[in-house]
């Protein structure tokens, strides 16, 4: 089965494209690499490879958790399947 | 693994994989000298640079740790050191003799520029004659002192190609060889990772103690939330999200088995086989550089969009997990990883496929950054010159 989208581990809130072209309403296969385990959804809009998908909707204020751990703080709304970048996240240091 | 490779045994016992006559300028007055004395003897690298002209403290401390470590680096066998005045030329070279190689110093004042380029291509051709006739001999692993430093991450580094470098840095470490990673300001959301991988915690301290150092330079310089430069464009353009996202990618390179069993100040050479940090500029070519002068003779050089630094004493060996990159961009990588993301291979084989590249470099393939010729030679200032 072909990965359009990896987790690092089971309680991550994204999932990375290594896909080109993924574009939206592809119903997409992401791959848990730590737990070995498939998930499937649908992308809302095209992410680049190497960007992220939101795997769970976020509001404002959210905590984004990658590799298990802190990567920044929510600063609008993602659904899940969103794309997932600086203009909806931000760094909590400097 | 593979632990045997042919290197060059230096004087000191240490293990090099290359065999440079270097033409080594003390100061940016310098240079002409020294690029002129590369041309007239063939096969002797000159190393420019833009400074060593009224620096002090600590930043003049650092200048000669950084110019003497990169003679004593066993990758070069010969050094020529030209400076505009004798004594702190010499200086440079008694540190360099230390080592036992071959080292020499010419100074431009009272003689001019070309009697000293005279001069010392003279001496430079003796060292050539010298040196190439130096053997290759069979070395061991871990004998072998490997860096790592990545660049142009994004999230295929932290995926898969940081990891592919972790993966071969656990298996040295077990095989005994010294290994060194660095980037301070690019652990920043990962600090109490590392502090909980260092063997004690004296070393834990120290390494708080470097990392805060670096924390405060950044929040005495910045006006931003250094949106603009760390991340990088690169970064940002990859998908790399926020600090903190790229470091924890970043300190996948340390493996999962190592503790860190000591800290040093840039350019300060370890004491012992293990893994080392080193507190230093995440700049590529800074933190390569200080790589160099505190003694790694190959360095791992993972990138996602495609950085594609050398160093010229120092072979950078570059790998990549993004395929776009690897398609892109190819003759700059020597590793491809992107197989990992598709599931074709695992880490420990993408592990396995790095150390044979390494030790293939070892033996005297070139890697991409040297065929192309990028020898990125840059010393880092902690402040203004007097």
């Amino acid at each position: 089965m072909s990965i359009d989208f990896i987790v690092h581990e089971e309680g991550d809130g994204v999932g990375v494209v290594v896909v080109e072209n993924l574009e939206a309403g592809r119903n997409s296969t992401g791959w848990i690499m730590q737990e070995n385990k498939t998930i499937q959804f649908k992308i809302l809009g095209d992410i680049p490879i190497g960007h992220k998908v939101a795997l769970r909707d976020f509001a404002a204020g959210d905590t984004v958790i990658k590799y298990g751990t802190d990567i920044g703080k929510v600063v609008a709304p993602i659904k899940r399947g969103e794309h997932l970048h600086v203009h909806n996240v931000k760094t909590k240091r400097w | 693994m593979q632990t045997k490779f042919f290197g060059y045994r230096r004087e000191n016992g240490r293990v090099g994989i290359r065999n440079h006559v270097l033409i080594l300028p003390l100061d940016d007055l310098s240079n002409a000298a020294c690029l002129a004395v590369e041309n007239n003897v063939k096969g002797t690298l000159a190393l420019p640079h833009p400074y060593g002209r009224l620096q002090f403290g600590e930043d003049l401390d650092l200048h000669f740790r950084t110019l003497i470590g990169t003679g004593c680096n066993p990758n070069v066998a010969a050094v020529v050191v030209i400076g505009i005045e004798p004594l702190w030329t010499q200086r440079i070279v008694d540190g360099i003799a230390k080592t036992g190689k071959p080292a020499a110093g010419f100074a431009i004042e009272k003689n001019g520029d070309l009697n000293t380029i005279c001069a010392a291509s003279r001496q430079a051709k003796e060292f050539m004659h010298k040196v190439t006739e130096y053997q290759r001999v069979e070395c061991d692993v871990k004998e072998l002192w490997v860096s790592c430093k990545c660049g142009e991450s994004d999230t295929t580094s932290g995926l898969a190609s940081n990891p592919t470098v972790g993966n071969a840095f656990d298996k040295l470490w077990e095989n005994g060889a010294t290994t060194l990673f660095g980037e301070t300001t690019e652990i920043t959301g990962g600090e109490h990772l590392v502090a909980q991988r260092c063997i004690n915690k004296e070393v834990a301290d120290k390494f708080m103690f470097f990392f805060d150092r670096y924390a405060k330079v950044v929040d005495a310089h910045k006006v931003d939330d250094l949106c603009d430069s760390q991340p990088t464009k690169g970064n940002i353009e990859g998908g790399l999200t926020t600090i903190e996202e790229k470091a924890l990618g970043n300190v996948q390179k340390i493996g999962r088995k190592a503790p860190v069993i000591g800290c040093l100040d840039k350019a300060e050479s370890p004491t012992g086989p293990g893994l080392w940090f080193m507190d230093s500029s995440s700049a590529a070519a800074e933190m390569v550089t200080l790589a160099a002068a505190s003694g790694f003779v190959v360095h791992f050089f993972p990138t996602g969009q495609g950085n594609v630094i050398g160093n010229p004493i120092l072979p950078v060996i570059k790998l990549s997990a993004n395929p776009r990159t690897v398609r892109t961009m190819k003759e700059h990588i020597d590793v491809d990883v992107s197989g990992i993301l598709q599931r074709q291979f695992n880490l420990d084989e993408a592990g396995d496929k790095l150390l044979e590249m390494m030790i293939r470099t070892c033996n005297g393939r070139n890697t991409s950054a040297e065929v192309l010729g990028h020898r990125e030679f840059v010393l880092t200032r902690l402040y203004e010159s007097a």
